[in-house]
């Protein structure tokens, strides 16, 4: 291609775009109003509780997911921790966001794995686009969601969700197919309805990978915070931003680790809660 | 048993590959199973396959693997569609039978079991025994109720909260089992459902179905590859080979009138002592003096006991009466293996 043609497509294409975000631009952010009134709302429900309730309502969700003291041991002191070198209120910005993306992803991803596993077709189009989800570099498609909402917590959010929902989608898809084709058949045979084979032999089935997918979302979340705070998303990743641009090795250090440990008891949590849904696999007969 | 008949297959044809209706043609024009493949790459699963099943009989389809018996059965549920042909069951064509009807018809009709018993591992044996009926929407509590009664039938009281993991092959069949019977329907379906088991449990589920039987009389489709549980509880048996039905009839007609070198093959081994009755060989010249042998008692139970008197003759009664009698030179002969045929080694697998 010539320069000149170079020239004028890129130009072209940032052009088009620009009239598409200056006409459709505040439409769709009322679209998205609701979604950012919810994320406030949240983000200073937890700002503003006691910090003994936070702690205790965060241990008690442990306790349901690991049934396992070290894990709530563990859970308690991270965040004590984390309150004592003042990052509390960071943190809180960071665990609302991380959960609302996660709901947002399990909420869009289960769905669109469960078409997938019932269609090919559907399939061998929606993993190439999931493939280019996860590899693009996230700056790139930073610019046109900034373009088009501006900078704040909604383009954050979306940013987040386009890295993260991909392992839930996918594993969604994988768990359902590998569901034993016998047991299916065999609820077929007893005249069971689509419903009734979906959710009472697919998903408590397929149940162990999508909350593989689950906990793989939540830890792909976490790791977009950073990026997510350059375009005004609050939390952990902001000052981490600031250390990097003054080259403050504390500060990078501290709120570094305190997303680490945000991470480690998420996984730790919802792995336990995911192999406990196996139970009935474990105990063999005659062992 | 009455002859009426439940369900009537007629010139069923399944041809699985492209074209599959096209290619039935071709096969009624003597087209064979390899010459399909070879020339379409098409394979034919079921070649204009007829066999009514009485009412209220075990009737067995066997065959080796590849031949098409467990195509077959799931044609009578519908889990496969044919490509041509017709399934009646009473006066209904169940290929003509809406969405809705066939799971109705799979809901309260028939049920099967499954050779690898395809339980549900993450339901209790309570809840996988009333499966059938909680697709039906019946309460919980009074599927838990109805489904207790066959749970205790096939012997698993007790083991209610157990999960299918926790428990032997056999007793995973069992449940299967109960399973299938617990919506009370008319035709039991049981593809190859016993062939998973060690020997000693594939005698004793044998003996728990025909047990069953004696006061269900049940409807029975049972697939299975292996002759000896054929001939054991089939009324009925049909042979299937690469598709094609090659013999119907009683377990006797198998036995003594194979209809050809591949039926043949396949009773060489079994025991026939165990399988021919007295009434098979008796002759209706009437003995005064001797030891009685019921008319329906297998050869090897009638020998001994004409052989512990030592006579060489046994009167054959029916229910007590005298209406024949029986040699044990005939008899020793039905039992010996017939004469191998000097035809060439054959290739069946």
């Amino acid at each position: 291609m010539e320069r000149q043609e170079l020239r004028d497509l890129k130009k072209y294409i940032d052009i088009s775009f620009k009239d598409f975000s200056r006409t459709y631009g505040d439409s769709i952010e009322s679209f998205f109003d609701p979604l950012l009134y919810f994320l406030v709302w949240f983000e200073k429900l937890l700002i503003n509780a006691p910090w003994p309730l936070i702690i205790f309502v965060i241990a008690v969700l442990a306790w349901i997911g690991s049934r396992n003291i070290y894990v709530i041991a563990g859970t308690v002191s991270s965040f004590l921790l984390i309150g004592y070198f003042g990052m509390w209120e960071d943190t809180m910005s960071t665990l609302a966001i991380i959960s609302i993306c996660t709901l947002l992803c399990i909420s869009i991803g289960i769905p669109i794995g469960i078409f997938m596993a019932r269609s090919d077709r559907l399939q061998s189009v929606v993993n190439p686009v999931l493939d280019v989800m996860q590899t693009i570099p996230s700056f790139v498609y930073l610019i046109p969601v900034v373009m088009l909402l501006g900078i704040g917590k909604v383009p954050g959010l979306i940013a987040v969700c386009i890295y993260a929902i991909p392992p839930i989608v996918r594993l969604t898809n994988l768990g359902i197919r590998l569901v034993d084709k016998e047991v299916l058949e065999a609820s077929e045979s007893f005249g069971a309805s689509y419903s009734q084979k979906l959710f009472g032999v697919q998903i408590p089935l397929a149940l162990p990978n999508i909350f593989a997918g689950v906990n793989q979302t939540i830890m792909m979340a976490l790791a977009m915070v950073v990026i997510a705070s350059m375009i005004g998303v609050k939390g952990l990743g902001v000052p981490v931003l600031r250390a990097v641009s003054n080259q403050y090795l504390a500060l990078g250090l501290l709120n570094g680790l305190a997303i680490v440990a945000l991470a480690i008891i998420f996984d730790r949590i919802s792995q336990s809660y995911g192999k406990r849904l196996q139970k009935h696999l474990e105990s063999e007969h005659g062992v | 048993m009455a002859s009426e008949t439940k369900v009537s297959i007629k010139n069923l044809y399944k041809i699985f590959g492209k074209d599959p209706v096209g290619m039935v043609t071709h096969v009624q024009n003597g087209t064979t199973k390899k010459e399909l493949l070879e020339k379409y790459g098409s394979v034919l699963a079921l070649n204009d396959v007829n066999i009514d099943i009485p009412a209220r009989g075990i009737q067995v389809i066997m065959g080796l693997s590849g031949s098409g018996k467990s195509t077959l059965i799931r044609h009578v549920n519908r889990l496969i569609e044919p490509t041509s042909g017709e399934i009646f069951v009473g006066d209904k064509n169940i290929l003509e039978m809406s969405k809705l009807e066939l799971r109705e018809f799979r809901r309260h009709t028939a049920s099967m079991v499954f050779q690898k018993f395809a339980l549900l591992p993450h339901h209790t044996i309570v809840e996988n025994v009333s499966y059938g009926l909680t697709i039906q929407n019946v309460p919980k509590q009074e599927a838990a109720e109805r489904s207790q009664k066959w749970i205790d039938r096939v012997g698993l009281a007790g083991y209610e909260k157990h999960y299918p993991n926790q428990l032997s092959g056999g007793m995973q069949q069992r449940v299967g089992l109960a399973r299938a019977l617990a919506t009370d329907g008319e035709i039991l379906l049981m593809d190859e459902a016993f062939s998973a088991l060690d020997p000693l449990i594939r005698t004793d589920m044998q003996d728990v179905l025909l047990g069953l039987q004696e006061e269900l009389h049940k409807t029975i489709l049972f697939i299975t590859h292996d002759l000896d549980e054929a001939l054991r509880i089939g009324e009925n048996i049909a042979i299937l080979r690469d598709g094609l039905v090659v013999q119907k009839g009683t377990p006797q007609e198998i036995v003594l009138n194979p209809a050809d070198k591949y039926v043949t093959d396949f009773i060489k081994d079994i025991n026939r002592g165990r399988v021919l009755r007295v009434s098979s060989i008796m002759e209706n010249t009437k003995l005064k003096k001797g030891p009685e042998v019921e008319k329906n008692m297998i050869l090897e139970d009638a020998l001994q006991i004409i052989s512990k008197v030592g006579a060489s003759k046994g009167i054959v009664t029916e229910n007590g009466t005298p209406i024949g009698s029986v040699e044990i030179s005939r008899m020793i002969d039905a039992i010996v293996k017939p004469e191998e045929k000097t035809e060439e080694t054959s290739s069946y697998h």
